[in-house]
């Protein structure tokens, strides 16, 4: 519902891909906010900032010194019931790697944006996916953007799966791209996202009335149990974001799913890609359905819990080649959703030829005519390789 | 050597917590709130710190401790001596998951909650100083409390940089004992310009309480550092741990102040002992000289008449 007309009480604003995080974590009453600024994160702290300022957001922003103390923090405000929210790209994600392992082994549901950005040296700020992958072992669900709305959307969703599941998530978008982006985004009114999403009260807290030990030493007879429990989570996490995704689709008339299917139901060629390259890969497809072609495009938006059901329902149909281009790249290995894709269809009876791309790194530009080569070079190519190189000078 | 100089005595605490039959007065509160059954080492100074800070601040207190001694001594899960809420977190966090609690606290419109950060020396000297100045510096309503048994004691014994001169640790061994003085964290805290910063020693349990009394009621961030005698890692007899804690403060070794609102109040020994009175006790100083022991004897001569200067002012 998008369209051109503005229903009464909601607002339609044009506004950054940073913006929407901040206007997201408003609009999901997030209590504590704990940040600190790294570029291209930094207008979502600003922003957020102001909001407190002005009390448009009635919560607390600590302003620590550090990424590893925002998370920290986070954890802390969680721990004792607070909706918390951070926020951060790149260098900082990584400096937060050790507590974010901490929040989701305590079970606590913060809820961050990360902007993808590219790891020094050298310095670049620019779109690159390998900082937030790089912590895809640490038990966040990660949730990858393709537009502005959209981000908006999934911060309030990730808060309604995470505090079901007890996970924390991580709501990621493309740097530059989305970030400094202005595209129109409208922003509900609040009462109806406070019916969407009602105030967190957890089970279990830090209270003083009823006093408990959280994460205090276990033997190696009861950790294993603790793990277990994250993983079944984590799969239960796959039916709650279905859930809460259709729920907002309802009240709020936009859906999103696990991964989104464009032009793919008839479609022997496959490409598969995830963020803000969607766009462009939508109007490759386009194009290469003009000349008759049966290119297809799967996104995938969320990568944890990986939606594997999902994926192989889609490549069932008849699928008979799938190009993976990843914006990102695991070094002694490949592209890392082309290895979750492959790991997911491995077991599958009828095989289908997987070919991995890597291309963008560091934000170089991936056009339409580079992923209609790259469509091309997959019907060509009869070896199969780990990765094919998208435009490297040599 | 010692001066002997005549110094006014220890003025004594007013304050009383009830009577016994007897007629005998309690100078601390009676409850206990942290349990037997904790799995500490005999004679260990921390454990009693926490009995006491705990008496101190009562059970409308949460605590967080990071990596530290204390991770293990509380007990293993299901287990848990504390009696109040405790958080325990990575090792440089104690300061920063203490502010997100109290933020969290704060939204809740609780108020009146005391939020106690506990780390050792390692985890607020060295990885865990810049969350606590970060929270300092913000002044986020914390009781920061720092267990100063002056090493890494519960991973073994290895040096630390709040690790006295002239120390024997595992990373630190006699032919190369510790050449550098000890960090000063009351007063890198103190010049944070803090609310309130303060020395405290196990051995004087109604000083520790009277000024864990007093950081409560002061709003904004609160720094206490207490020495904890460990009988493992200063290699001593277990039962000369308060006996221990005594001559840190009486050979002015480890002094007992106060930092509030940049005021200094120093307490002072009846009678300024030497410092070999305090370092012949211990195993980790037995391979010190003669010059070994004067340099000390200098360096903390330096130290209090520097310490009393700032009081003066």
């Amino acid at each position: 519902m998008g369209g051109g007309f503005i229903r009464r009480g909601w607002v339609k604003l044009v506004i950054t891909g940073n913006h929407a995080v901040s206007y997201g974590a408003k609009l999901a009453r997030a209590e504590v906010i704990a940040a600190y600024p790294i570029t291209p994160q930094t207008e979502v702290v600003e922003k957020l900032s102001t909001m407190v300022a002005n009390k448009e957001l009635k919560a607390k922003f600590i302003k620590v010194e550090s990424e590893h103390s925002a998370m920290a923090a986070c954890i802390g405000a969680s721990a004792v019931g607070a909706r918390s929210f951070t926020a951060t790209s790149s260098q900082g994600l990584a400096l937060m790697h050790e507590m974010l392992h901490w929040a989701a082994n305590a079970r606590l549901p913060v809820v961050m944006a990360n902007i993808n950005r590219a790891m020094g040296p050298p310095w670049n700020i620019w779109s690159d996916q390998t900082d937030s992958l790089a912590q895809r072992d640490t038990g966040w669900l990660q949730f990858y953007c393709e537009n502005n709305q959209e981000i908006l959307d999934t911060i309030i969703q990730s808060y309604k799966v995470c505090e079901k599941v007890l996970l924390p998530g991580m709501v990621v978008l493309d740097a530059f791209i989305l970030s400094h982006t202005s595209e129109p985004v409208e922003i509900p009114p609040q009462k109806l996202i406070d019916e969407y999403l009602p105030a967190y009260n957890p089970k279990y807290k830090l209270d003083v009335k009823d006093p408990h030990t959280f994460g205090g030493l276990t033997s190696p007879d009861l950790y294993y149990e603790l793990r277990y429990k994250i993983q079944n989570s984590m799969e239960d996490a796959l039916s709650e974001i279905k859930r809460a995704d259709s729920s907002f689709k309802r009240k709020f008339g936009r859906g999103y799913g696990l991964v989104e299917e464009y032009r793919a139901r008839d479609a022997d060629t496959l490409l598969i890609v995830s963020g803000s390259m969607s766009s462009t890969a939508k109007v490759a497809v386009d194009m290469m359905r003009e000349k008759g072609e049966r290119a297809g495009l799967l996104r995938i938006r969320v990568f944890r819990p990986f939606p594997k059901d999902e994926i192989r329902r889609v490549v069932r149909r008849g699928v008979k080649r799938i190009g993976v281009i990843d914006r990102n790249i695991s070094f002694g290995s490949e592209g890392i959703f082309f290895q979750e894709v492959k790991s997911a269809l491995c077991n599958e009876k009828r095989k289908v030829p997987i070919y991995g791309f890597v291309a963008g790194l560091g934000g170089r530009d991936v056009t339409v005519e580079d992923i209609i080569n790259i469509k091309k070079s997959i019907k060509s190519n009869n070896r199969l390789k780990d990765i094919i190189w998208v435009g490297v000078k040599k | 050597m010692g001066r002997g100089k005549k110094i006014s005595p220890v003025r004594p605490r007013k304050r009383s917590y009830g009577k016994r039959s007897n007629g005998v007065r309690f100078s601390i509160p009676q409850e206990e709130i942290m349990s037997p059954g904790h799995v500490a080492c005999q004679g260990c100074g921390a454990t009693l710190a926490m009995r006491y800070a705990l008496k101190a601040l009562g059970r409308n207190t949460i605590v967080v401790i990071p990596a530290c001694c204390w991770s293990v001594i509380d007990g293993p899960f299901p287990y848990s001596s504390l009696g109040v809420p405790l958080f325990h977190t990575a090792f440089e966090t104690a300061a920063s998951t203490a502010s997100g609690i109290a933020a969290g606290l704060e939204m809740e419109g609780n108020k009146d909650t005391n939020v106690l950060a506990w780390a050792g020396d390692g985890g607020t000297a060295d990885i865990g100083i810049q969350a606590l100045s970060g929270a300092v510096e913000r002044r986020d309503k914390i009781i920061y409390v720092c267990y100063d048994n002056e090493a890494y004691m519960n991973t073994g014994i290895q040096r630390s940089s709040s690790t006295p001169y002239g120390a024997w640790t595992t990373t630190t061994p006699v032919e190369e004992f510790k050449s550098r003085p000890k960090k000063n964290m009351v007063e890198i805290i103190a010049a944070h310009d803090i609310p309130y910063a303060a020395s405290a020693n196990i051995s004087y349990p109604e000083d520790f309480v009277g000024k864990l009394k007093k950081a409560k009621g002061i709003p904004g961030a609160k720094y206490i550092q207490v020495l904890s005698p460990c009988p493992a890692g200063w290699k001593y007899s277990s039962e000369m741990t308060i006996r221990l804690g005594k001559l840190a403060f009486e050979t002015c070794v480890y002094p007992l102040y106060e930092v509030e609102g940049g005021k200094y109040i120093v307490k002072k020994p009846a009678r300024k002992r030497p410092v070999e009175e305090y370092l012949k006790h211990q195993g980790r100083f037995k391979h010190l000289t003669k010059t070994g022991i004067e340099q000390i004897q200098h360096d903390v001569d330096l130290a209090w008449e520097k310490l009393l200067r700032k009081e003066s002012i």
